[in-house]
């Protein structure tokens, strides 16, 4: 019988949900001011960005999330206290090539270590293969965010793709990797 | 110095939007060539669109992320395709995309050359570190031109892409500016 | 990675409008501190008609330019701004502007640690390749404190300026990114690879 009663959103200590669009800018913007966490988000530079900048963001990604009908995004929100600690897309979407990529990132590094990634990622990608019925999802990931790699590598995903000296951080060049991971390959693991 | 927009085969130019319309409209219909360039479905755009498409370009001018040129050849002043390239500012990496309209122009080499020329414009005039691209797995004829220019089989996107009920792979490639020099002083240049 | 946001006395932090307008328009009723930020006269502006001018500035975020406020880390006060505004890609040129609005942060060191985390997110966050500035010859505070950071006077553009009867140079200061790599003892190529 399909299984429509495990939640798609809710894991042991998350959920996954929309924009607060009062509450979260500030938060979010705290998470810019850290050079850290922007370096292993992003590859843009890293810049700093008020409440309000965010929250016209914000607009505009719900805006691109109806108008181009190949994104998802979500906030990541700890159940215990409701406190935003991330957020979350599948973005990109291919619909007739059944792909997407996965964008993940949780803001505080006090937040880090927690097994909070994991959780989040495993409801990524539930949401991607057996609801978005994605055939395959893709991540990018810079050779320095070893944190990342590990995550993606606990899943499962395949590196791919190694786009030689494609970064330029601290002074040097940096190699930018892309991981897949197939539907038949996340099945595996999850019933296995 | 050398000219930047002169190949063996073929140069870079830019044509006025009509021309460009005309020329898009017409390539449109083989839908080989939309396969091969792309893995969106393919599309049925009017000249309309095209055009309004070509004069927004024209009107919007330069940016410093991007890059487009029309190619014709050097022997009979055909225009035959096109070749666009995407900066990253930031990290000096720059991604090639190119395509040449006719089946009759395919295999004569002129990929090949636009593709030294595009190099030549990335590392020594845009002062770039790294050139990327990508192709698709059904695509040998661009693989073997891309591998001709130095470019080196970075991965492959297992699956990436679907068409006629198959699933197939998406390639990736890359080029790093040593290595343009290299291969220039071993040619002699 | 290196934390290219943070020094030792301050850190960059967003540039709003809506704040900055309202700590700017109480700076620069201190004369002192416009005539060393700005070459010609300049009339004094509402705190209203500096924020509609500062969001047109700072409004779109391109890869070309860098606005930040600059906040103490011990006390989190805002004490100033900055801008970094690259001229040219082929050379990977960028002007720096910065300003300390609260007068009683001069001469303390803050200017130095600006400088050196702007140059240091110039040089590995932005990739560029040289770092210019202007500054007047009357701010011999600001002449030194770039000095420390490494800029070496390149040129004076003659008379630019006219205050107090008599006429003032415009000094052209640069620091190329091979200069500040060896000033901090960071040779090129290297860079701890810790995620």
């Amino acid at each position: 019988m399909l299984d429509i009663q495990t939640q798609l959103f809710e894991s042991q200590d998350l959920r996954l949900g929309p924009i607060d669009h009062e509450k979260d800018p500030e938060i979010e913007s705290k998470w810019t001011h850290s050079s850290e966490f922007m370096r292993l988000m992003d590859t843009e530079p890293a810049r700093p960005l008020s409440a309000a900048v965010i929250k016209k963001q914000y607009e505009k990604l719900e805006k691109r999330v109806e108008e181009n009908k190949n994104l998802f995004h979500f906030m990541v929100r700890l159940k215990a206290d409701d406190r935003l600690i991330g957020k979350a897309t599948i973005q990109w979407i291919e619909w007739t090539n059944g792909n997407a990529f996965l964008r993940l990132g949780i803001g505080l590094a006090d937040d880090w270590r927690k097994g909070y990634g994991t959780q989040a990622l495993k409801l990524l990608l539930r949401i991607a293969f057996a609801e978005l019925n994605l055939f395959r999802v893709s991540a990018i990931v810079p050779e320095y965010n070893q944190a990342a790699v590990a995550l993606l590598h606990k899943f499962g995903f395949v590196q791919e793709v190694c786009r030689r000296s494609a970064l330029e951080r601290d002074g040097r060049r940096w190699d930018l990797y892309v991981f897949g991971l197939l539907r038949d390959e996340w099945q595996n693991r999850s019933t296995g | 110095m050398k000219d930047l927009f002169r190949g063996e085969l073929v140069r870079f130019t830019l044509e006025e939007p009509e021309t460009s319309t005309k020329a898009a409209i017409l390539w449109q219909r083989d839908s080989e060539f939309q396969r091969l360039l792309d893995n969106n479905p393919v599309q049925s755009n009017s000249e309309k669109k095209f055009r309004e498409g070509f004069e927004k370009e024209a009107e919007n001018g330069f940016k410093p992320e991007r890059c487009g040129f029309s190619v014709r050849t050097l022997a009979e002043d055909r225009f035959i395709g096109f070749l666009s390239i995407w900066l990253d500012l930031i990290h000096r990496e720059a991604w090639v995309g190119l395509g040449i309209g006719a089946r009759e122009d395919w295999s004569k080499g002129y990929g090949t050359d636009m593709l030294k020329l595009c190099q030549q414009y990335v590392f020594s005039e845009l002062s770039m570190k790294r050139l990327s691209l990508g192709l698709f797995e059904y695509n040998p004829r661009a693989l073997r031109s891309y591998e001709k220019c130095g470019f080196r089989l970075e991965g492959r996107t297992r699956m990436d892409t679907m068409r006629e009920g198959k699933r197939v792979d998406s390639l990736w490639m890359g080029i790093l500016r040593e290595e343009w020099l290299q291969m220039q002083e071993g040619e002699g240049k | 990675m290196k934390d290219v946001l943070t020094g030792k006395l301050v850190r960059l932090s967003a540039f709003d409008p809506e704040e900055m307008s309202k700590s700017w328009s109480r700076w620069i009723l201190n004369s002192e501190y416009f005539r060393l930020l700005f070459s010609s006269a300049r009339p004094l502006y509402s705190p209203k008609a500096e924020l509609k001018w500062m969001e047109e500035e700072v409004g779109e975020i391109s890869p070309a330019n860098y606005f930040f406020g600059i906040r103490t880390l011990a006390e989190d006060k805002l004490i100033g701004e900055l801008g970094l505004e690259v001229v040219d890609w082929s050379g990977r040129e960028a002007f720096v502007g910065l300003g300390i609005g609260e007068s009683e942060y001069w001469s303390k060191g803050y200017g130095t640690d600006i400088m050196n985390i702007l140059l240091r997110f110039a040089f590995t966050e932005v990739n560029l390749k040289r770092v210019s500035l202007g500054v007047f010859e009357y701010n011999p505070r600001a002449i030194r404190s770039y000095e420390k950071a490494g800029f070496r006077l390149e040129g004076r553009l003659r008379s630019l300026l006219h205050r107090e009867g008599r006429r003032w140079d415009n000094l052209f200061m640069g620091i190329l990114r091979e200069e500040w790599l060896e000033l901090n003892h960071e040779s090129p190529g290297a860079g701890n690879g810790v995620g």
